[in-house]
């Protein structure tokens, strides 16, 4: 393609023996022909021109006919030039030849050729000088683009019903949460990757600790049907225990689905895992029970120290991502499993959530399993024996791990995604302190409106009542200034000053308690 | 009498039913085949409608000229020399040049290049006088028809009036000694000297390996509207502007540079490719001639070919229902392009990917090597079997001369020194 290109951009590079008129014959003459005087004088005029052309540094012709032919009418002389096509400007030319386009078309000056019998009459297609079309307003319309748009979507639409998922099963994704610091940040990613799924989605979350207000606020806003479990034990605090509530969630959820005989394949999200689409459509081909490769991000919580400098300089051979997930042999059939080493980062792991720490994930992450339901339910149509029934799992203590506990016989399950070569989603795990507090849904109530000026600040102090007349006054000012600090200095100045006034100052400032901030 | 009327209204309204319905449920239906007898031709077979007789000439017309560049085998020109080596090992060729119908004369008159890799027209009408002196004066066919049951590959950018220049090549016309000849091309344009009566127009090659070494999987969304890649501005040769593509590039760039939903510009991306398949409309505007391996390989990759080259002829247009497939633009109207694209129905988009989808389409603009039924190779030996039988004006008196060996240009008749 470079080649073509470069042809077609260099293809006539070579014999241009003329400098000046374009147009003209190009062959180069060899052979000197020697007919009459009238035919050398011509040629040796042209070469006269192009020397006074090349000395000039412009096609001095057009002058020439600027002068000598301007006053004499058009048609006259673009008679006698008919090969010659000018068409008139609708707006403009390149600029740089705007005057002579206005011209009748300089001849090429060996004398104008006759005219052009060999070009057919009934040919609407001229060779020669064309303009160059440009619109009065050659920018885009807005309505236009819109309506690229929504032909690209359409496009795309019948590209996936083509060659896409053809009857996709709807999926049912279980997700373990529960209010705090980060579930925000975490669940809102997770509802806007669910909302981009194009197939049927239901949304099963189980809370720890009952039904809240915080989670109910994030998961108003989500256009997928969402099923709130409540689960009645609180989230606990060491990470180890929690990863064992998690289980117990998500083995209550699937209780529901075979309760209710929910329909489609069980997907484990978790609210802080990162999902990619394609791995919506891979899910689709799993029969009963499937396995993907799990990204582990277990560094991306964890703050740069000396420590983690040298562990990252010790494991610089195995600095690729750890993954978890099936492993296959070379025919493609399933032979084991890749599971986390933990070893290395043994001593340095957190043990409380929130601790700037890695976090270390189980051997076996939940995510990285998909079910299809009816593999829970009580009956169905061609259930394979070689799977538990659910209600004699995690009775009487027994700790379930990963889903390969639902399973008598592990080796059934099929791999997915390239035989996990294909890596799409990621199982990271970045938390706030477990004591650490935020504003309740998120909104600050009532609203920072009033900034009370800290002590550094070139305000004189002003008595209480005419401090809000001075504020209205210099708001642009107040802002200024108070930009130039950083905000944490503002705000812990501010909460200083504000304990400081909270004697002198009026009610009328709300004051930002502290019991007011959960 | 009334229920004359009475039953005359309510046939029509019965037929008027019948024909709605038919046409509603031909919408409904996945049209993946052409309406009408267009695209049955692409799958004719021509092994047994037509024997080709291959002129044994010596290598300085063909092979050598390969062995020493053998960069003609991979530039747009190159259909000329694997016709060569298709119909060599052929079922349709004969040995036996008494019972052929067409007789092809094999020589490369493209593959001369500069430095650049430019083909130079000037010594390929000599090296054509010279093969047709040599075939005339060895075969007495020649001289039975004056090369009116012959035919030439001349894949050149104005066919056979080998120049590159339009209006050089206007001047010059078809070689005198090819009037009578079939000419396969790749140039194609109404009313222009340059196109015989009875030409086969072939598309430029483009090579198959390469563009299935880059073929992405189908379910790729296409994000792109509207992709071109090429020049734009033909600096060395035209400055102006106003000569090289009838000023139909420069009105583009112009219009369009700063338009979100034109992805155009001149550079050489190494993902060309990869691009135009995720492209919805690939432009194939004219450039220095009408034709370019870009309509190929919008077709292969499934790219809707926005074609703005006044009256051109495109490849196998008889075949292939390029009407169907491919949007056409006059030049006069490049400046309403943006209107003209998107205010076409959703539906009539997707009916033309559809339709470019269609494998037998995308086999028949390529030349692949080892040849599969169906492809180009097979298209040229279909056009040539729909030629047939010769009328009566082929065959020529013994003795009669039709054809002016001393018509034009007088460095066309100077010998061709290899």
């Amino acid at each position: 393609m470079k080649q073509s290109a470069v042809q077609q951009s260099n293809r006539r590079a070579y014999p241009r023996s003329s400098a000046g008129d374009g147009g003209g014959v190009a062959a180069p003459a060899d052979g000197s022909v020697f007919k009459s005087p009238g035919v050398i004088f011509w040629p040796a005029f042209h070469v006269l021109c192009c020397l006074v052309s090349a000395a000039a540094g412009f096609r001095f012709s057009r002058l020439l006919f600027l002068l000598l032919f301007s006053p004499l009418a058009p048609s006259s002389s673009s008679s006698s030039f008919p090969r010659q096509h000018l068409r008139l400007p609708l707006v403009r030319q390149q600029p740089a030849t705007a005057l002579p386009s206005l011209l009748p078309p300089p001849a090429v000056l060996p004398p104008p050729p006759p005219p052009n019998s060999k070009s057919l009459a009934s040919s609407r297609v001229v060779v020669g000088r064309h303009g160059i079309r440009v619109r009065p307003w050659p920018h885009p319309d807005p309505a236009e683009v819109a309506r690229a748009h929504e032909i690209l979507a359409r496009v795309q639409q019948e590209q996936r019903l083509q060659y896409g998922v053809k009857d996709p099963r709807p999926i049912l994704v279980v997700t373990p949460t529960y209010a705090r610091t980060f579930q925000a940040l975490h669940l809102t990613g997770l509802l806007h990757s669910l909302m981009l799924v194009p197939h049927p989605l239901t949304w099963l979350v189980v809370e720890a600790g009952g039904l809240s207000n915080e989670t109910s606020a994030i998961l108003s806003s989500s256009l997928v049907p969402v099923l709130q479990l409540p689960f009645r034990e609180q989230m606990p605090v060491v990470w180890s225990d929690r990863h064992r509530l998690e289980a117990r969630m998500r083995l209550y959820a699937l209780r529901v689905i075979r309760e209710r005989r929910l329909d489609g394949i069980v997907l484990f999200a978790d609210d802080s895992n990162v999902h990619t689409m394609e791995l919506f459509d891979e899910i689709q081909k799993v029969e009963w029970m499937g396995a993907v490769s799990v990204g582990i991000l277990a560094h991306s919580a964890a703050p740069e120290t000396p420590s983690r400098k040298q562990q990252r300089e010790g494991d610089k051979e195995n600095s690729h991502l750890p993954i978890q997930g099936p492993a296959c042999n070379s025919s493609g059939h399933l032979i084991g499993w890749h599971t986390f080493n933990s070893l290395p980062y043994a001593k340095k792991a957190a043990i409380f959530v929130g601790e700037g720490v890695i976090v270390l994930p189980s051997k076996l992450e939940w995510s990285g399993f998909v079910i299809n339901s009816r593999l829970l339910w009580k009956e169905a149509e061609g259930k394979p024996n070689w799977v538990r029934d659910l209600d004699d799992v995690g009775i009487n203590g027994e700790e379930i791990e990963s889903p390969l506990d639902l399973l008598k016989d592990a080796t059934l399950v099929e791999p997915l995604g390239n035989c996990g070569k294909k890596v799409m989603l990621w199982w990271l795990r970045a938390e706030a302190r477990y004591d650490s507090k935020f504003p309740t849904r998120w909104v600050i109530d009532p609203r920072l409106e009033i900034i009370v000026p800290a002590k550094r600040t070139p305000w004189p102090e002003a008595p209480p009542d005419l401090m809000f007349q001075q504020m209205a006054d210099d708001e642009e000012h107040t802002r200024e200034h108070v930009s130039k600090k950083s905000k944490s200095s503002r705000s812990k100045n501010s909460y200083r000053k504000k304990k400081k006034r909270e004697a002198n100052v009026n009610t009328q400032v709300s004051d930002l308690s502290i019991a007011d901030v959960k | 009498m009334e229920k004359g009327i009475w039953g005359f209204t309510i046939l029509i309204v019965c037929s008027l039913a019948s024909r709605t319905e038919g046409l509603g449920m031909d919408q409904n239906r996945q049209i993946l085949g052409f309406r009408g007898n267009a695209g049955d031709a692409l799958d004719d077979d021509p092994v047994g409608r037509l024997k080709v007789f291959v002129y044994e000439l010596p290598s300085k017309y063909n092979v050598d000229l390969v062995k020493r560049d053998p960069r003609c085998l991979t530039h747009m020109f190159a259909a000329e020399i694997f016709m060569h080596r298709f119909l060599l090992s052929s079922p349709v060729r004969t040995l036996d040049s008494e019972e052929a119908d067409w007789f092809y004369v094999p020589v490369y008159p493209t593959c001369d290049l500069t430095k650049d890799g430019l083909p130079l027209p000037f010594r390929s009408p000599r090296m054509m006088r010279s093969a047709i002196q040599l075939i005339a004066s060895e075969w007495p066919h020649w001289n039975k028809t004056e090369g009116a049951d012959h035919f030439f590959v001349v894949p050149h950018d104005f066919g056979a009036c080998f120049h590159y220049q339009e209006e050089t090549a206007v001047e010059r016309g078809i070689l005198p000694l090819l009037r009578r000849a079939t000419l396969v091309q790749t140039f194609g344009q109404k009313n222009h000297v340059c196109l015989k009566e009875g030409s086969i127009v072939i598309p430029p090659y483009a090579s198959p390996q390469r563009m299935h070494a880059h073929l992405l999987p189908p379910d790729i969304p296409r994000s792109i509207f509207i992709y071109f890649r090429g020049l734009l501005h033909d600096g060395m040769n035209d400055p102006e502007g106003c000569y090289y593509a009838r000023g139909a590039r420069a009105s583009l760039w112009l219009n369009f540079k700063n338009n979100p939903i034109f992805d155009i510009s001149t550079e050489h991306p190494s993902t060309y490719y990869e691009d135009m398949q995720r492209s919805i409309f690939c432009l194939c505007p004219l450039g220095w001639a009408p034709w370019s391996p870009r309509l190929v390989e919008a077709v292969v990759f499934g790219c809707i070919p926005v074609v703005i080259a006044d009256d051109i002829v495109l490849p196998f247009a008889d075949t292939i229902p390029w009407t169907d497939i491919a949007v056409f633009v006059a030049e006069k109207d490049i400046v309403r392009l943006d209107t003209i694209l998107t205010s076409m129905p959703t539906e009539i988009i997707l009916r033309k990917q559809r339709l470019l989808a269609n494998p037998l389409i995308k086999l028949a603009v390529s030349f692949p090597q080892p040849s599969r039924p169906g492809d180009a190779f097979h298209q040229i030996l279909n056009g040539l079997a729909r030629k047939l039988p010769h009328g009566s004006s082929v065959y020529l008196q013994p003795g009669q001369k039709v054809l002016n060996w001393t018509a034009g240009s007088v460095e066309d008749t100077y010998p061709w020194e290899k």
